[in-house]
């Protein structure tokens, strides 16, 4: 049976709910969130997403306790749990 | 799990698209695996949700009448012997046994390392179009583009028609032809910069032609860009600065094979076959061609693969996109100027964070690799790699497994022989 | 046409650590290298400096090379990760465990601390393992290192000493008076080494030494690490396929909060390609001892050609039947640890002194074949 079409899903950010239109990435989603920030570098420094594709693995951050996901890649879904290291 | 096929297709942008169509129209088995959640590829992510560009439209809805099948989120991390990939899922592991393979694989952006590059808020000019794209709000934000070519235009059109206030676009080629020549690839008739700009919906946007970024400032994320606009310096203040020159194929799972690359580019022949029998690549594979050429060699491809005739139209249609292709190559090469952004203190590798400073005295790739770490943290040198050979002609290295960091599970080999293809092919 | 009084040929860490030693005794010394300072086989290894007692010779050399490194880690760089770790020698049965007491007995002997650790006290000391084990023997003095940047530490040292390094230079032929390089250069010098490991038969072919390929993968950072280095004691035992090959489970815990995992054999192998299937059976046997193993993020896979001898032994000294050339290799798996005693004994044979350790076990002469 198909689900009914979503226009709007809540995930939660480091323990804060954000609600975004479906079809929306992690990584465009942690722009709400604040500073944009996914990872800190080996200094402590915030890093956020740079290539949008999958390849630079700046973008990665822990969802649903998995760590190292690379969010451009994640669409946002309901209840989603994303915690940022930085 | 275990799946088997006739033919698997890596890459589910118009290239392994329009092959994985051929190919299955005559009846082939065909598997598509992509790491994204959808199928288009870069170029048309998001279409299979909002079908607004007529091609994509066209070619997703044929890819989903083929009788291929697709699998999202599906990355390969090694080819352990011929006819078998090992690919990781988000949490579970699958082995593919198949007859051919089609590798799709596209290319990335090249990033050039310049101070204030690994802020929050810098991130590649069609980096920052497919994040607005996926839902990045980017209303009434400003925006400073710095690149090159085509796909300059198509990001600040993206995010111009999103309701981001792009500030400045900065093309680094020399020229005013510049820009009739860029939209000659999407196919419009010679026009100058004014019309070219309109044509992009670009209508009241600044361009300028000769400008680079020189540095992005900010504490915790970007705050303002310091741009050299026609030799003369300004800094803006901004919230998102796209900052990429054209793009590198994505060679690596074709090195891992054991393709042959010559001059950045892996060969082919007319059957789109490499140097490694029932081996194909298409696409941006084949050296940076856009759209045109990702078609054209994808359904030489699935013809060849489903061993039909691949008819000399389609032949001689390639050797046109690859004559516009070099051309625009030579076009988008960085200009000097953008080797030199970075500082001793700039970092060139953002996994491991290796200042340029550390690579004083290598004398190549792997002595940057062995002595200060470059390229040896998650990405595996995808990024500062082809940096690298910008700054410094460092060739790449030889490609082994995994080609993605990935679970140790997902090296395993199967245990036991998967069922075989419905068909050989 | 320069003149040094010693050329060394091979830049690997034993290459390197001889120059260091030789130029700090003053003399003149061209440290020759085909391709790069540590980027052979020293930089496919995994860096452990390790007392291993298969041998009284073995354990001579290796416990005095361990004791050497520890003096010198106060000045080595931060790059060259330097760890105290120690070993784990780890039981899997009651005769493994039986077997630990006399083992200490023989570390101790040799002046090597070395102590057993109950099933207890192992779940204790590393949780992440198999509790299926019995006990382990600890040596609390072996250590890791970053194995090229060591060589490269070593290499500048002597190069600030007045050596002269010569990366990106093969040497074709070696000659009494000094080698002839690729691009026909000749250097002459007063003693010629060859230090070039698993190359170094290509140079003087009558060297019993042929490679033994080993594989390696890296996790990425972030993994649940463990806190020493593990090896099974059944490491020598471990069971051989039909094609000689072996594996064994080797981990090692790395300051970059990386976890580094070993190990295979393949005696005779000369291809530096990563096998699929030796792989396999490496992960298999490392998932035997540390059960999570398949959810950590494995970054890279490589593999590493060592140069083996008949007797696992080095070959240090004068060739028996080219009195001009002196050997400083063959040390299989054991080059880095043995990189600073090598370097050590060699040096004092060629400055005519005595040693702190018996070099007889390692000279070339025991060689029938040398003497022709």
């Amino acid at each position: 049976m198909p689900e009914p079409r979503v226009k709007a899903l809540t995930l939660r950010i480091n323990g804060r709910a954000f609600t975004v239109p479906a079809g929306t990435s992690v990584a465009a989603a942690l722009a709400l969130a604040g500073d944009f920030v996914s990872r800190s570098d080996l200094g402590g420094r915030p890093r956020g997403p740079l290539c949008g594709m999958g390849v630079c693995f700046e973008c990665r951050a822990t969802v649903d306790g998995v760590p190292e996901v690379l969010t451009c890649l994640t669409p946002c879904r309901e209840d989603l749990e994303v915690v940022t290291d930085a | 799990m275990r799946e088997a096929c006739d033919l698997v297709v890596i890459g589910a942008g118009p290239g392994g698209l329009a092959a994985a169509c051929r190919a299955a129209e005559a009846g082939l088995d065909v598997l598509v695996l992509d790491a994204q959640p959808e199928p288009g590829g870069q170029v048309w992510r998001g279409e299979a949700r909002k079908g607004t560009n007529r091609l994509a439209r066209r070619w997703l809805s044929r890819f989903a009448a083929s009788g291929a099948r697709f699998r999202p989120g599906a990355r390969v991390v090694a080819a352990p012997e011929p006819g078998l990939l090992l690919v990781e899922e988000g949490p579970s592991s699958l082995a593919v046994r198949y007859g051919r393979l089609v590798l799709a694989t596209g290319a990335r952006e090249r990033f050039l390392p310049f101070p204030g590059w690994t802020l929050p808020g810098v991130l590649g000019v069609s980096g920052l179009q497919v994040l607005v794209k996926d839902g990045l709000p980017i209303r009434d934000r400003r925006v400073v583009l710095a690149g090159t070519g085509p796909l300059l235009l198509a990001a600040a059109a993206t995010i111009h028609a999103h309701g981001g206030e792009v500030l400045l676009v900065a093309e680094q080629a020399p020229a005013a032809r510049h820009w009739g020549f860029a939209l000659q690839l999407w196919r419009y008739p010679d026009k100058l910069i004014q019309g070219a700009v309109l044509s992009a919906g670009l209508a009241g946007v600044r361009t300028a032609t000769e400008s680079w970024v020189l540095e992005a400032r900010g504490e915790r994320r970007l705050e303002s860009v310091r741009m050299s606009v026609g030799g003369r310096e300004e800094e803006l203040a901004c919230d998102y600065l796209g900052a990429a020159w054209g793009l590198v194929p994505n060679l690596e799972l074709a090195r891992l094979f054991g393709c042959e690359v010559s001059r950045g580019a892996v060969v082919v022949d007319d059957r789109m076959e490499t140097r490694v029998p029932r081996i194909h690549a298409v696409g941006e594979l084949l050296g940076i061609g856009g759209v045109d050429q990702a078609l054209v060699t994808g359904e030489m491809a699935g013809l060849a693969a489903s061993e039909q005739p691949v008819p000399d139209a389609l032949v001689s249609a390639w050797r046109r996109v690859r004559v516009f292709a070099e051309a625009l190559a030579r076009h988008d090469a960085p200009r000097p100027e953008l080797r030199r952004l970075a500082t001793p203190q700039t970092l060139l590798c953002r996994c491991e964070d290796v200042p340029l400073s550390a690579l004083e005295g290598c004398r190549d790739l792997r002595e940057a690799r062995l002595y200060a770490r470059l390229g040896m943290g998650s990405c595996q040198g995808r990024t500062c790699g082809a940096a690298a050979e910008a700054l410094f002609g460092w060739a790449a290295e030889d490609v082994r497994p995994p080609c993605l960091p990935a679970r140790i599970g997902s090296l395993r080999l199967p245990p036991e022989t998967p069922p075989t293809p419905k068909r050989a092919s | 046409m320069s003149a040094f009084d010693c050329i060394i040929v091979g830049g690997g860490i034993v290459g390197a650590a001889l120059a260091d030693v030789l130029c700090a005794e003053g003399l003149s010394v061209a440290l020759v290298e085909a391709r790069s300072i540590g980027a052979g086989t020293t930089a496919c290894g995994m860096g452990h400096l390790v007392a291993m007692d298969d041998n009284a010779p073995e354990l001579a050399l290796t416990a005095w090379s361990v004791a050497l490194w520890r003096e010198l880690r106060d000045d080595l760089p931060m790059a060259v990760e330097y760890d105290a770790c120690g070993t784990l020698w780890l039981a899997t049965d009651e005769e493994e465990l039986a077997a630990i007491a006399a083992k200490v007995a023989s570390y101790r002997g040799a002046g090597v601390r070395a102590e057993v650790l109950d099933a207890a006290a192992l779940r204790e000391a590393e949780p992440a393992l198999t509790p299926d084990l019995v006990g382990a023997l600890r040596v609390p003095d072996d250590a890791v290192v970053y194995p090229p940047r060591a060589a490269l530490h070593f290499a500048r040292r002597a190069q600030q000493r007045g050596a002269r390094l010569m990366p990106g230079c093969p040497v074709a032929e070696l000659r009494p008076d000094g080698v002839v390089l690729e691009n026909g250069e000749v250097l002459a010098a007063g003693h010629v080494v060859l230090a070039a490991g698993v190359a170094s038969p290509r140079l003087c072919p009558d060297l019993p030494i042929s490679p033994r390929k080993g594989h390696l993968l890296i996790t990425q950072r972030g993994a649940p690490v463990v806190r020493h280095q593990l090896v099974e004691l059944g490491y020598l035992k471990s069971a051989h396929g039909s094609d000689g090959a072996s594996v064994a489970f080797n981990a090692q815990p790395r300051v970059t909060g990386q976890l580094l995992l070993g190990s295979s054999r393949q005696p005779g192998v000369g291809s530096a390609q990563v096998e699929p299937a030796i792989l396999e059976r490496m992960l298999k046997r490392a998932a035997d001892f540390l059960p999570g193993l398949d959810a950590l993020r494995a970054l890279r896979v490589w593999t590493g050609l060592r140069p083996a001898t008949p007797d696992g032994l080095p070959l240090l000294g004068r060739h028996p039947g080219k009195p001009w050339l002196w050997l400083a290799c063959g040390h299989e798996g054991l080059g880095i640890t043995t990189a600073t005693g090598s370097a050590q004994l060699v040096a004092d044979q060629l400055l005519g002194r005595a040693s702190a350790i018996d070099a007889r076990p390692y000279a070339p002469s025991r060689f029938e074949v040398l003497h022709a």
